[in-house]
């Protein structure tokens, strides 16, 4: 074997090397990579129906029937007091806001940066976002005291010329969230419709399915002027939610910055929480994305290593400035010396719940910190699930800790009194139950992935020879 | 010599902020035995549920006015503190009122007291967490009243169900009795012609109640007194409770 026979058979493997590791060089023809996606869609074990079987009953027993009987017998089923008037409910709707914010980020920022690692995962992500505020919705209508009038905090003209009061935060709360589960939910419509249309045109005519696709790709064929217009409406929006998307977590935290309680009185809250809610959204997709991948048909050639360990990367990142304004809040809060704030940062740590604070901290930090660094580990999905899982735990941990554990602290000593949750536990448990329902419900009815995004991105790269050295191009398709 | 500082205020400016109120009380913390007369001359004045014994225990006690214990020192060597009856400040710029979303917890143009609307409360539970002397009470339950309970309902206040929030409200319904009873026979009310229930059932007349926007009124006097405070001053909430030291 000559030296230049040698050299070739380097650059065939590593070439080889090249698309086995990323999806955009690694293109399929376009009618196999639509059949792979409905594929994926339509072939379900049994395992999936018992999943799906206990999923159902758990949503309908815990969701719905402890609801039900907790707005028949009013609240005190819950744990919720005096002092801690918000327990797990609260807790549970910042968490599921948090959770639904990554799916935005990601989809959004990266698109709007262009970067090409986002195309297989974007509409998992968006999905998420959705699901995920429908949760917050039922937590928060969950703990009123009488929601079958939770209509009154709508602006709704009515003859007594009554209207919700707009200094509330929980008036801005109610319009930033409306706002976001609209925009989110047609947000994640857009990039839907080729896919949609793609579904309808492999779908046998007299199913229902065929009747859901023709109606939903609104009659998409792929004419040059269809995509200008879809292209243009994707772009508007993906710019557009983003300031909506800081702006939700923001308005989130002005319910607790707002008000005149220790430790929730702090003017780093908005970025706290909105950095927060990244940190658990990143972990959470990172998490869906790892079953998705082991769980569903071909998947493993559209979600690869590359893209947990650009994930990884990214929940390293946010990891660090979750630390920074953790630190900044909890400085600022001591150094303020309030007197009540100082015993209330104290029972955070001593008190009877102080591992919380503890394991908050090693969830939140010190484990992505110790496995995110190297690129081996964050490339493995079940190690990026475990950490994703650990950080949203440290997450929840971190917003049980700012809502009933402070809460229980006040300025009047004589009403302090520790919160025991009750029938909430169940309702959360719910809500969790209630997301992976939807998500599977959905994984059986949509694409996941983003088929035309990936072929776009496939068509957008190529591999190009310039002597000795094989070089990856993109080229500007928009 | 001091020289008086005049630095702007800044307020958010809701409507009437900060005004001073125009009922008041003056608790005297050197003569309340905490005997707790008060506390149930208020249950039964303003139709506050019994909540029993596990509620009560869970910090679920339905109180318009407490009486705070307080000791100092560890048992057995402890010395105790004067009592504290703590109700509804009726603060006159009342952290209570901005966060209700549903404006169910308002401040009156006429009495200038922090209403609660019970009809319009959808229980959100905001204005109990803003609220820094806790003094609000959430109607957890539909609690049970058992015969011959009932019967001694004040037929003059609204009995609240499971779900809403409520709070002292100074007896707003003796006041609007004895205003008509001014108005029909044509004169001012007369300070001390009428007093809520919690004052009239002191013992020790530690509580007084009447105008305090009247400097001649009784309670006027006792709160300009040297012994006067206002709790948690320094948040700004103006209340219109005033106590007096003791000790």
């Amino acid at each position: 074997m000559t030296s230049t026979e040698k050299h070739h058979d380097h650059a065939q493997d590593h070439v080889a090397h090249l698309r086995e590791q990323h999806l955009m060089l690694d293109p399929l023809p376009r009618g196999q990579m639509n059949d792979m996606v409905m594929e994926s869609m339509h072939t379900t074990s049994w395992k999936f129906w018992v999943v799906f079987g206990i999923l159902s009953v758990i949503v309908a027993v815990f969701l719905f029937g402890a609801w039900g009987y907790m707005i028949a017998n009013g609240l005190g089923v819950a744990g919720v007091n005096r002092p801690s008037y918000w327990g797990i409910f609260l807790v549970n709707t910042v968490f599921w806001i948090g959770i639904s914010h990554a799916g935005t980020f990601i989809s959004a920022i990266l698109r709007v940066f262009k970067a090409e690692f986002r195309r297989p995962f974007t509409r998992a992500a968006e999905l998420m976002t959705t699901f995920g505020l429908v949760q917050a919705g039922f937590s928060i209508f969950m703990h009123m005291g009488r929601v079958w009038l939770s209509y009154w905090l709508m602006p709704i003209p009515n003859q007594r010329g009554l209207w919700p009061n707009f200094h509330s935060p929980l008036s801005w709360d109610l319009l930033a969230i409306t706002t976001y589960l609209l925009s989110s939910t047609m947000y994640l419509f857009l990039p839907l419709i080729p896919d949609l249309a793609m579904a309808r045109d492999r779908t046998p005519d007299g199913t229902w399915q065929k009747t859901f696709y023709r109606v939903l790709a609104l009659g998409f064929r792929g004419t040059e002027g269809e995509w200008t217009h879809l292209r243009n409406a994707m772009n508007i929006f993906a710019f557009a939610i983003i300031p909506v998307m800081f702006s939700v977590h923001t308005i989130v935290s002005w319910d607790f910055a707002a008000a005149t309680r220790p430790g929730w009185n702090s003017t780093i809250f908005g970025p706290y929480f909105v950095v927060g809610a990244l940190h658990s959204g990143m972990g959470a997709v990172a998490m869906v994305l790892a079953v998705v991948q082991s769980r569903m048909k071909h998947m493993k050639y559209f979600i690869r290593g590359e893209h947990f360990e650009a994930l990884g990367m990214l929940m390293l990142l946010v990891s660090m400035a979750w630390a920074y304004f953790f630190f900044n809040d909890y400085m600022v809060q001591w150094y303020g010396g309030d007197k009540w704030t100082q015993q209330l940062l104290h029972f955070h740590e001593g008190g009877p719940l102080g591992w919380m604070w503890f394991a908050m901290l090693v969830f939140n930090v010190v484990i992505p910190w110790a496995t995110l660094w190297n690129k081996k580990w964050r490339s493995n999905p079940w190690l990026l699930f475990g950490v994703g899982l650990l950080i949203n735990v440290g997450m929840w941990f971190e917003r049980y800790i700012i809502i009933p554990i402070s809460l229980t602290i006040n300025r009047m000593p004589f009403t302090w009194r520790m919160y025991t949750p009750g029938v909430e536990v169940f309702l959360g448990i719910g809500t969790v139950a209630f997301f992976i329902l939807l998500y599977m419900g959905a994984s059986r009815l949509i694409p996941l992935i983003p088929v035309w995004e990936v072929q776009e991105g496939q068509m957008a790269h190529s591999l190009k020879t310039y002597g000795r050295e094989t070089v990856v191009t993109v080229s500007e398709l928009e | 010599m001091t020289t008086e500082l005049k630095i702007p205020e800044f307020s958010a400016n809701f409507a009437e902020s900060g005004q001073q109120g125009k009922w008041g009380m003056a608790i005297d913390m050197d003569i309340c035995t905490g005997c707790q007369a008060c506390v149930a001359a208020c249950a039964m004045e303003n139709n506050v549920p019994f909540v029993g014994e596990a509620d009560s225990g869970y910090g679920r006690s339905m109180h318009w006015i407490r009486t705070e214990r307080f000791w100092e020192g560890e048992f057995p060597e402890i010395k105790m503190t004067p009592y504290q009856p703590m109700l509804c400040q009726q603060c006159g710029h009342a952290p209570c009122e901005p966060v209700c979303p549903a404006f169910a917890t308002v401040h009156s143009q006429s009495e200038a007291l922090n209403l609660q609307v019970y009809n319009r409360c959808v229980g959100t539970r905001y204005c109990a967490n803003n609220c820094p002397y806790q003094v609000r009470s959430f109607n957890w339950r539909d609690f049970e009243r058992p015969e011959p309970l009932p019967n001694q309902f004040n037929p003059d206040v609204t009995v609240r169900r499971r779900g809403v929030m409520e709070k002292c409200t100074f007896c707003i319904q003796r006041i609007h009795r004895a205003e008509d009873q001014a108005k029909s026979e044509g004169r001012e009310i007369a300070d001390g012609e009428f007093t809520t229930a919690c004052a009239q059932a002191c013992p020790a007349d530690a509580i007084v109640f009447g105008r305090i926007d009247d400097p001649e009124s009784a309670v006027s006097k006792l709160a300009r007194g040297s012994r006067g405070f206002h709790m948690l001053e320094e948040l700004g909430t103006l209340p219109s409770v005033t106590y007096l030291k003791a000790g």
